[in-house]
């Protein structure tokens, strides 16, 4: 996994609510086999006036000038501000996928949909939740200076606005600890091997129903 | 000390180890494969050299990408066939048993997951699928994951997790007639919200939900998500025991009586302390239709499309106003006189059996409204279908102009062939009317089999109740 220790960018506000998976990868691009190059097709449905299907030259295709991602400098952007509820639907992790594969390290709203939230820790994509009244001022801010960035400090959890001010973020533990170096989850499970056969060897003896494996 | 949640109950048993931080091992006893979530986590196995660690606590079945229509001809569009093929040569690869396109017992993997008892009480179980929460209605914890967790419990049979908070729904009192599970759900999410069960285990209890029958506390778990919670759960009771007798993954003989014994411990202690109660009374649920675009967007039939200039939290009025636009409904429509274009019956919160039966009661000897450009059945697995056949349902909606399909998500998600047209209008079975989700700009009404039903009939929505 991509570690995440600072990082400035630009601030992209997408201004609603309750931003699904579907919305941010449609279904037809989930049909591909790898992990990589979902980014073109991020929120597929309002950055293209024409559908898309796998395999077309994206590149080609009509992009919606209303969409703020298609708009200088927000395609260069690499936080996202977005509103409550950020990530619902589907658990596809392709959802954080064509986030971080757009370019996105960042996502700050007022709150995240549980998968979505727990599946960005996995791909080095920090998603920050912030009270609602600052979460607004940010938008306030984006709003009044294109180009707005912001800098994330995962070690100090701290987001430093550009005139110097700070705002404080709180972030599991152990979920910073892993993101911070960059640590392989299956790896660091895999270290407690001989505590996983003995609770196996336990739990055989109390539900042996369990165990009848196929 | 107050008594344990069932959520805590099973959660504790599971406990593999615990960091200082509260994070835990959780050990996985059973966990279910479809073809879209799983390849990237196949090969990340591959790539780092390692194996399953219980191939015997996984089932796979290929659901999201199959087609509906003439099945043994295979899969048209190649994308979704190397998906499907991907899936067979992984499952051959690592040795996990699969349900191939052309089994008999393919089917949604939330429908073949307690239909092969694979599905048990007390256990722990996940799929890379948000619906996974159907599971819960056997009083397991069950919930969805991403790919690079299903990645982890392939390798080692765990999670790392963080307990969740607890949340009691209760519906108490007796349901009205023609009002089913899905109306129940629809109205829990109506008033908690889409992110109201966020960072919750949410387990339904009440009169009202011990009376539903298995298959109907699944819709309801089914839909927990669509509420923000990743796990919803209902109370083993005697007909979660009898569900079990004779399925096949299912203990049978002593070991089923040694296992019912335990699993009739498998509720709530009465003095339980959940975090947060929520308390619904039936009577007052009607027959629910959705007129947006987020499943918390949900009325009863007899209402009208509700104003966003009567709402006073901007957030809310915002979303409802864009809602209304990508619906094309104006608001304070009598949702009655919206006609549809489409009826799709299936999806993992609609396609069992009694999902089945009560849309052909509805349906009697009626016939699909000339306006309907297409109504489907799609069964959750080919034993659904087989004992509809058994029981003449098939004819039934045959005879009204349904078409009868393969097994599959189908619609629910548009993944196969089987889609809305831009600004078509549907009366679904499904979970999520989500903008695009049924196909680009097509737009989704969720509504139970019943109502569904009844819609087909009539070319608009109409209240189920007034029928029969």
């Amino acid at each position: 996994m991509q570690a995440f220790t600072t990082h400035t960018g630009i601030v992209a506000p997408l201004d609603r609510a309750n931003v699904d998976t579907d919305a941010i990868i449609p279904k037809q691009y989930l049909k591909s086999v790898k992990r990589t190059e979902f980014g073109p097709n991020a929120f597929d449905d309002w950055r293209y006036l024409e559908p898309g299907e796998p395999g077309m030259d994206h590149s080609k295709r009509t992009k919606n000038p209303d969409f703020i991602l298609n708009q200088s400098p927000y395609d260069q952007s690499t936080i996202l501000l977005a509103r409550r509820n950020f990530g619902c639907g589907s658990s596809r992790e392709h959802a954080v996928w064509a986030l971080t594969d757009f370019g996105f390290r960042v996502v700050i709203a007022p709150s995240f949909a549980d998968i979505f939230f727990n599946n960005s820790f996995k791909t080095g994509l920090l998603p920050i939740a912030l009270p609602e009244e600052v979460v607004d001022e940010l938008f306030r801010d984006v709003a009044t200076d294109k180009g707005y960035q912001l800098t994330v400090d995962l070690e100090k959890q701290q987001i430093i606005k550009p005139d110097g001010s700070v705002i404080t973020f709180e972030v599991d533990a152990f979920r910073r600890h892993c993101l911070l170096e960059g640590l392989d989850d299956i790896g660091l499970t895999l270290q407690h091997a001989d505590d996983i056969r003995a609770y196996e060897a336990r739990r055989q003896q109390t539900a042996p129903w369990l165990f009848l494996d196929k | 000390m107050a008594g344990k949640t069932l959520y805590d109950k099973i959660f504790d048993e599971h406990i593999v180890r615990e960091q200082e931080d509260g994070t835990v091992l959780l050990y996985i006893d059973r966990h279910l494969v479809h073809e879209v979530t799983s390849p990237q986590a196949f090969e990340g196995l591959r790539l780092a050299n390692r194996k399953p660690w219980r191939v015997g606590a996984m089932l796979a079945v290929p659901d999201h990408n199959v087609p509906t229509t003439n099945r043994l001809r295979g899969i048209d569009d190649l994308v979704s066939r190397e998906q499907v093929e991907t899936l067979d040569r992984n499952c051959t690869e690592f040795g996990v048993q699969e349900f191939a396109m052309n089994d008999k017992r393919q089917g949604i993997v939330h429908v073949i997951g307690p239909e092969e008892g694979f599905t048990l009480p007390g256990t722990t179980i996940v799929c890379g699928d948000s619906h996974t929460s159907t599971h819960g209605a056997f009083g397991a914890l069950a919930f969805g994951i991403g790919t690079s967790e299903v990645e982890h419990v392939m390798a080692t049979q765990t999670l790392l997790q963080k307990r969740a908070k607890t949340m009691q729904i209760r519906v108490d009192g007796q349901l009205g007639a023609g009002v089913t599970a899905k109306d129940v759900v629809l109205a829990i999410i109506g008033k908690i919200g889409t992110a109201g069960g966020t960072g919750y285990a949410v387990e339904f209890a009440g009169s009202a939900i011990e009376s539903l029958s298995i298959e109907g506390r699944m819709s309801v778990c089914n839909m927990a998500i669509e509420g923000g919670a990743r796990a919803g759960m209902v109370a083993v009771d005697e007909k979660t025991i009898e569900y079990f007798r004779g399925r096949p993954f299912a203990p049978q003989g002593e070991l089923f009586e040694q296992a019912a014994a335990y699993w009739r411990t498998l509720k709530s202690d009465p003095d339980a302390v959940f975090d947060k109660v929520v308390v619904l009374d039936a009577a007052e649920i009607a027959p629910q239709v959705s007129w947006g675009t987020s499943p918390e967007m949900v009325v009863p039939v007899s209402a009208t499309v509700p104003d966003p200039a009567n709402e006073t939290d901007p957030v809310k009025a915002d979303g409802m106003r864009k809602a209304l636009a990508y619906m094309g409904l104006e608001a304070n429509t009598p949702i009655e006189q919206i006609t549809i274009d489409k009826v799709f019956i299936g999806s993992c919160t609609n396609a069992r059996i009694e999902d089945l039966r009560a849309a052909a009661a509805v349906i009697g000897d009626g016939k699909v409204a000339s306006n309907v450009k297409l109504a489907m059945v799609v069964p959750g697995s080919g034993l659904v279908r087989e004992q509809a056949e058994k029981e003449g349902l098939d004819k039934i909606f045959l005879n009204a102009g349904f078409e009868w399909r393969e097994p599959g998500c189908s619609m629910c998600l548009a993944m196969n062939a089987d889609r809305l047209e831009p600004g078509e209008r549907c009366a679904s079975t499904s979970n999520r009317n989500f903008e695009g989700r049924q196909g680009q700009g097509g737009r989704t009404h969720l509504v139970s089999p019943a109502m569904a039903a009844a819609a087909a009939i009539a070319g608009h929505f109409v209240d189920v109740r007034q029928i029969n």
